[in-house]
């Protein structure tokens, strides 16, 4: 089944474009991004058992650190000029690990703070940091502030031409296999264990000798350098960032994702994407307050079917 | 002189419409356990409801009137249907659900009233100022905002400390089975306690009305506050929530006006402005991050 996906994704732009769909491209290159930062997210929320509600900040940091760098190769202004000369670049080698980077620095920080607490406070504590890196981007005047930052284009990557929605997909999509895959050695390596054995029961991980405070920041970290990767994916996709990208519906939204396909499994969040996205696609058609109904479905969706979608199809337990 | 006092009166009356969000709140989180995303929507119902009556009636006692019950009747429906059913599930699940009732309820609003944000006039016997000091006049309005606040905390302590509903309710915070088979029903005391909530969240939104604009999504400003609010205090004290509230009205106000002439003393106008208003939208933030090193279950954690 796995592999019938990935046959249907990588033959999707060609299909659409006979079909002369080409929107559809974009749309399915956004669901793919998104599905980059639900998995990352499941690697805290499913596999480590901490209920992230702050997640779209390194989403947001990540699209702000491309954004940042373009604006400066743009104005040829370099970004600072001690302790030593740092120019901007539209360069996609050195923008994505950079934003990746910076993401998982902020992760590490967040992280640092949120993780000494539990359960309730640490959904809070998450929420609020987000907010305040909101709040942080709204007051950034010289960016765009409120109203966001345009690229000129998007990055430059050495044999690929980004600018052409067909190639952007197939990055977007080899990414997300590769991030898939990285995941899934990471889970089940031995720090996976360890993470897992977290969720299940901290006090005996610590009874067992496990600096289970550490275990949990690494992952957390590497969960905000794949938001932060996505995040840059997606600013060079809409060629454009704003402080929206770090609402924190957004990390609402992720969430939801990650639940509804199915968590602590790797293919659900990227199912929950996919049916996500395409669901207010779909509703937006049909009415303009679509959210009207999909409020009342996550509801039940919670209520109902807490195996998600992934646990559905394949019968197998979260 | 005057502009701190009177800054100091912001602080206080935006920390009193915090108390009076958090202390709902806190109560839903420390007594049922359960984390409710959808409490900035019953404030929302509140500044509506009120919004709507007044421009009917005209008076705005009636809107305040209307809006009590009808944000405690949203609340307790909320309740029936939806978190009742949410207790004895894992905080994440209670997130999705609330927030999935989050975007139901922002979005109902904009089907009823559209998105263009309504205004509430202040009414016309609390329009003028009063002079507290002389020469500092201070809107009377908000004066009466944090008079109101006072009057709802000494009502929470007496009804905690003072009542029999009160005592059931601390009785059913610390041992849930237990006060159930005393033959108390617990299951119509935690609706009442969600409606009592949801009730302080609506006077709350009353009261912003005529401050801020009436619009969907105007909860989740003050949600995210009222959660910072309740990490600082301890989840499920009224006692910290009020300590907490005043605490973060006052850093948010005052910093949003002082910081920027603080930087100005030794850097450019521009910069100096630019550094002080992003360090003050922070400033509750960075507090929060403060108190939590220092003591992680917040100042006045409740004995649950």
């Amino acid at each position: 089944m796995l592999g019938m996906g990935l046959v249907a994704l990588v033959a999707l732009p060609p299909a659409m474009n006979a079909l002369g769909e080409t929107y559809l491209v974009s749309l399915f290159s956004r669901i793919l991004i998104y599905a980059l930062v639900a998995v990352s997210l499941d690697l805290i929320l499913g596999y480590g058992g901490m209920v992230s509600l702050g997640h779209a900040a390194f989403f947001g940091i990540g699209g702000y650190v491309v954004g940042i760098l373009a604006f400066h190769s743009y104005e040829a202004e370099p970004l600072f000029t001690w302790p030593f000369i740092f120019e901007g670049t539209e360069n996609g080698l050195l923008t994505l690990p950079l934003a990746m980077l910076v993401s998982a620095f902020f992760a590490l920080i967040i992280g640092f703070f949120s993780l000494r607490t539990t359960g309730m406070h640490f959904i809070m504590i998450t929420l609020a940091f987000a907010q305040m890196l909101y709040y942080f981007s709204v007051s950034l005047e010289a960016y765009g502030g409120d109203d966001g930052l345009s690229l000129y284009a998007r990055n430059q990557l050495p044999g690929i031409n980004l600018g052409d929605d067909d190639s952007f997909y197939y990055l977007c999509l080899g990414i997300l296999v590769i991030y898939l895959y990285v995941s899934h050695r990471l889970v089940n390596s031995r720090f996976g264990r360890v993470i897992q054995g977290v969720r299940e029961n901290e006090r005996r991980m610590q009874a067992l000798g496990f600096a289970t405070y550490r275990y949990k920041l690494v992952c957390f970290t590497i969960a905000g350098a794949g938001a932060g990767l996505a995040g840059a994916l997606i600013a060079n996709q809409t060629e454009f960032v704003s402080p929206g990208l770090m609402h924190w519906t957004r990390s609402g939204e992720i969430l939801v994702m990650v639940l509804l396909g199915g968590m602590g499994t790797l293919f659900g969040p990227v199912l929950g994407a996919i049916v996500l996205l395409l669901l207010e696609e779909v509703l937006a058609i049909y009415t303009e307050h679509w959210m009207v109904l999909l409020g009342p479905f996550l509801v039940v969706v919670v209520l109902f079917a807490k195996r998600g979608l992934y646990g559905l199809l394949t019968g197998r337990k979260p | 002189m005057l502009l701190i006092l009177e800054q100091l009166m912001n602080g206080l009356q935006l920390g009193v419409m915090l108390f009076l969000m958090s202390a709902g709140l806190t109560l839903v989180f420390g007594i049922m356990q359960v984390i409710n995303l959808a409490h900035g929507s019953f404030y929302m119902v509140g500044a509506y409801t009120a919004a709507t009556v007044t421009q009917l009636t005209g008076s705005f006692l009636l809107g305040l009137l209307a809006a009590l019950p009808a944000a405690a009747a949203v609340g307790m429906l909320v309740e029936a249907v939806v978190l009742r059913r949410l207790y004895s599930r894992d905080h994440l699940d209670q997130v999705l659900a609330t927030f999935g009732l989050i975007l139901f309820f922002n979005e109902l609003t904009r089907m009823i009233w559209g998105r263009q944000p309504l205004f509430m006039d202040v009414p016309d016997w609390l329009s003028g100022t009063v002079e507290l000091f002389p020469g500092a006049p201070y809107p009377s309005y908000r004066l009466a905002v944090i008079g109101m606040g006072i009057l709802v905390a000494v009502f929470l302590y007496l009804l905690f400390t003072r009542t029999r509903l009160g005592m059931q309710i601390r009785a059913g915070a610390s041992n849930r089975e237990m006060i159930a088979a005393l033959g108390v029903n617990i299951r119509f005391l935690y609706t009442l306690v969600f409606g009592l909530g949801a009730m302080l969240a609506g006077l709350a939104g009353v009261m912003a009305g005529p401050i801020l604009a009436v619009e969907a999504g105007m909860g989740e400003e003050i949600l995210i506050l009222t959660f910072v609010v309740i990490v600082i205090g301890g989840i499920g004290s009224i006692r910290g929530a009020l300590i907490a509230a005043l605490l973060v009205g006052m850093v948010d106000t005052l910093g949003r006006v002082f910081l920027p002439g603080l930087f100005r003393l030794f850097l450019p106008v521009a910069e100096a402005d630019g550094i002080g208003a992003s360090l003050a939208s922070m400033s509750v933030y960075i507090l929060m991050a403060a108190i939590l090193v220092w003591r992680p279950r917040g100042l006045f954690p409740a004995q649950i």
